[in-house]
C-alpha cells in the first residue's frame, strides 16, 4: 500500500526501552484528509508509537517523515509547530490553569510575543492575546460547546469534559494531522456519541487528517477509513474496518484464539483443577 | 452582593483589573503610597522601603518557584550579584542610577542563567541543592575578590539623582516604590502571555508541555533568568537602600526567607508575592513588640534572632498544612464571601 504524497510515514521503526522493543520494525502510511484507526490489545505499542511520532521517544531504527521531510531528529516542540497536534490518553491538561488558558496553550508555538512584549503587555503581546481569544472562543470553543466551563479550573471537570478540554487544546495547535490517543476510553455511551459526533465534524469543516487509538470497536469501524492493528509491537494486519474484522489473525491478537469452541474447552480445562481441589 | 461582571470584548475579559470595584480600590491604593511618605515617621518609611524590595525580590522568586516549579534557594546569591554590581559601578566610574539598576539586573540574569543551565537534568530537591551551592560559591567570590572589597565590603555614597542624594528613607521612597510597581505589573503581565502560560505548564506536566510545542530547556532558562533579573535589580535598590554591603548581606538564610515569604503569600500569585513579603518582613517587627510588652522585655532581646528563626520555619509548616496557596488565597476567600454576602458561598 504506497500512498502517493503521504501524510506522515512511518518506515521500518523500532523504538526500544530498556532491552524490550516497545515498536518493533512498524512501516506504515497516513494520506491527508483520511481517518486512520490504531488498535491492538494493551501493551501492543499503539501509544509508543505515538510518543515515537510526536517526539518524545526517538527510534532506534526506521525514519519518520512529515510531509515529505524526515522529522526523525526533530525535537517534538518542533514537531508541534510544524502541524502535529495530540491528545494524551492519560489526560495531560495543566491543572493549574483554567480551561481557557489550557486552550489558549496549545497556540503557544504559533505566538511570536516575546518577553519583552509580555512584560510591558503593549502592542505585540495584546494584539496577538485578543486575536487569539477570539479564534479560540469562535473557532474552538463554541464548535466543542465548552463555553460555560471556559473560566473553570480543569481539576474541577468531569473525565468526558476534560477530554473534551484536551481536543480544544489539540485543535489549537492548528494541527494539519490530529492524533487522538484513545478519545473515548471511560465515557459512558452519551459521551461517546458526542465525541465521535465531534471528530467527525472536526474532519469535515477543518479538513484535519486524524490518526487515533481506540479500543472501542464500534467506533472504530464507524468513523475510519482505514485500520492498522499492532500487537507486540508489530504490525499484524491493516486494511478497511471490514477486511481487518474478518482477519483471523486479529481475532487471534484479541482472543487469544480464533477458535471459540477451542478457547470454551481451555477455558473448561482451566476451571477443572479447580474444581476438583475443592 | 455582586451578581456578575459583564463585558462587551475579549480585551476587557482580559484586564487585569476588570471590575469598578477593583478600579475604585486600586485609586485607595495608589492615593495611599502616595500620601504615606507624608504622613509616617521615619520608622516606618525605613520598613516601607524595605517591604518594597522584599516585594520585588519575592516576584522573581514566585515567577521561578511558584509559576515554573523550579525550587531555588540562590536568590539571595542573585541579590548579592545585583547589589555589588551597582556598588561597583557606582565606586569605580560613578554611572547614573538607572544605568546601574539595570547592569545589576542583567549581571545577576547572568548569573541566574548558568545557575539554570542544570535545571534541564535535575529538579526539585537537587536543583535546590544547586542554588544552595550558587550561594555558597557567590559568598566566596564576594569575600575573596579585592574589587568586591574582601569581607569588609564596599561602603557607597548616597544615589544622586536630579542633583539630589537619596539619602533618607523619604527620598529612596520614590525610588524603591515605583521600581516595585513597575516589576509587579510586569510579572502580572507575563502571566497573561503565551510566556506565562508555558512556565505554568512546565510547572504542572513538563513532559507534556513540550509535545505541545514548549522548548523546555528555553523557558527554563528563561524563567530563571527573569527571576534573578528581577533579584538583580532589588538587590541594586538593597545597595542603595543600606549603603553598605558585605559578603554576609546575603546569607543563605536570606534565600529561605524569601521562600517562605512566597509559600507564605501564596505561591503562582503576584498579589501572594505583595502579601507574603510585606508580612514576613513585618513579622520580626510585630516580633519586637511583643518581646518588649512582655516582663523583663529588655534582657529577652538577645532571644530575637533565634525566635525570629523558629517563627520562619512554623510560619512555613503552618501555611504548608492549612493553606498552602497562601495568604492570597485567604484574601480571594474573603472576597467571595462579601461578594456573594448575604448567601453562603
Amino acid at each position: 500500500m504506497a500512498i502517493e504524497n503521504p501524510l506522515i510515514r512511518c518506515e521500518n521503526v523500532t523504538v526500544s526501552a530498556s532491552g524490550k522493543k516497545l515498536v518493533e520494525d512498524v512501516t506504515f502510511e497516513l494520506g491527508p484528509g483520511k481517518f486512520v484507526a490504531l488498535i491492538g490489545p494493551n501493551g501492543a505499542g499503539k501509544t509508543s508509537l505515538f510518543n515515537t511520532i510526536s517526539g518524545f521517544y526517538r527510534p532506534s531504527q526506521g525514519h519518520i517523515t512529515f510531509k515529505g521531510q524526515d522529522i526523525t531528529r526533530i525535537p517534538a516542540p518542533r514537531r508541534a509547530k510544524m502541524g502535529l497536534g495530540r491528545s494524551f490518553q492519560n489526560i495531560a491538561l495543566f491543572r493549574g490553569m483554567t480551561v481557557l488558558d489550557n486552550i489558549k496553550l496549545g497556540r503557544h508555538a504559533h505566538l511570536k510575543t516575546n518577553v519583552f512584549d509580555a512584560l510591558l503587555y503593549l502592542g505585540r503581546a495584546r494584539r496577538e492575546e485578543a486575536e487569539l481569544r477570539r479564534d479560540v472562543e469562535e473557532r474552538i470553543i463554541d464548535f466543542l460547546e465548552i463555553d460555560h466551563i471556559r473560566h473553570a479550573p480543569v481539576s474541577a471537570l468531569s473525565y468526558g469534559l476534560q477530554k473534551r478540554v484536551e481536543m480544544a487544546r489539540a485543535l489549537a495547535m492548528q494541527p494539519e494531522i490530529l492524533m487522538l490517543d484513545e478519545p473515548v476510553a471511560g465515557m459512558n455511551r452519551e459521551e461517546t456519541e458526542d465525541m465521535a459526533r465531534f471528530i467527525l465534524d472536526v474532519r469535515a469543516e477543518w479538513g484535519v487528517t486524524v490518526l487515533m487509538v481506540e479500543h472501542d470497536m464500534g467506533m472504530v469501524m464507524d468513523l475510519s477509513d482505514h485500520v492498522v492493528v499492532l500487537n507486540f509491537g508489530q504490525v499484524i494486519a491493516r486494511g478497511t474496518p471490514a477486511q481487518v474484522q474478518a482477519d483471523p489473525e486479529v481475532a487471534r491478537a484479541y482472543l487469544g484464539s480464533g477458535n471459540v469452541d477451542e478457547l470454551r474447552e481451555r477455558l473448561r480445562a482451566a476451571a477443572r483443577p479447580r474444581a476438583e481441589a475443592a | 452582593m455582586r451578581i456578575g461582571t459583564l463585558k462587551e470584548s475579549y480585551v476587557a475579559d482580559a484586564a487585569l483589573f476588570d471590575s469598578r470595584t477593583q478600579h475604585v480600590w486600586l485609586a485607595i491604593a495608589a492615593a495611599a503610597l502616595l500620601l504615606f511618605p507624608f504622613m509616617a515617621n521615619d520608622y516606618w518609611l525605613y520598613m516601607a522601603c524595605l517591604v518594597a524590595i522584599n516585594i520585588a525580590s519575592s516576584a522573581g522568586l514566585n515567577i521561578l518557584t511558584g509559576y515554573t516549579g523550579l525550587v531555588s534557594l540562590g536568590q539571595a546569591a542573585f541579590m548579592g550579584l545585583g547589589a555589588y554590581t551597582v556598588a561597583i559601578l557606582q565606586l569605580r566610574w560613578g554611572t547614573p542610577l538607572a544605568l546601574n539598576l539595570l547592569a545589576a539586573g542583567v549581571v545577576a540574569m547572568l548569573g541566574g542563567l548558568i545557575v539554570g543551565v542544570p535545571s534541564l537534568r535535575v529538579k526539585g530537591l537537587y536543583l535546590a541543592i544547586v542554588t544552595i551551592a550558587a550561594t555558597f560559591i557567590a559568598h566566596f567570590l564576594f569575600a575573596n575578590f579585592d574589587f568586591t572589597g574582601g569581607t569588609s565590603g564596599l561602603s557607597m555614597r548616597p544615589a544622586r539623582v536630579f542633583g539630589t542624594d537619596l539619602d533618607t528613607s523619604f527620598r529612596l521612597y520614590w525610588l524603591i516604590v515605583p521600581v516595585t510597581v513597575l516589576m509587579l505589573l510586569g510579572a502580572a503581565n507575563l502571566f497573561r502571555t503565551r510566556i506565562g502560560r508555558a512556565f505554568i505548564a512546565i510547572r504542572d506536566r513538563d513532559i507534556s508541555a513540550e509535545v505541545l510545542g514548549i522548548a523546555l530547556l528555553k523557558y527554563k532558562l528563561l524563567s530563571f533568568g527573569l527571576s534573578s533579573f528581577y533579584a538583580g535589580v532589588a538587590g541594586g535598590l538593597f545597595a542603595y537602600f543600606f549603603r553598605v554591603i558585605t559578603p554576609e548581606s546575603f546569607p543563605l538564610s536570606m534565600s529561605i526567607f524569601f521562600l517562605a515569604a512566597i509559600i507564605v503569600g501564596g505561591m503562582g500569585s503576584t498579589l501572594g508575592s505583595i502579601l507574603g513579603a510585606a508580612f514576613m518582613t513585618m513579622v520580626p517587627e510585630l516580633l519586637k513588640l511583643v518581646f518588649d510588652l512582655l516582663p523583663g522585655g529588655a534582657d529577652l532581646t538577645v532571644f530575637l534572632a533565634p525566635v525570629r528563626l523558629v517563627i520562619f520555619g512554623a510560619l512555613i509548616i503552618v501555611f504548608l498544612v492549612f493553606e498552602p496557596l497562601g495568604l492570597a488565597e485567604m484574601w480571594r476567600r474573603t472576597r467571595r464571601f462579601f461578594h456573594l454576602w448575604p448567601f453562603k458561598n
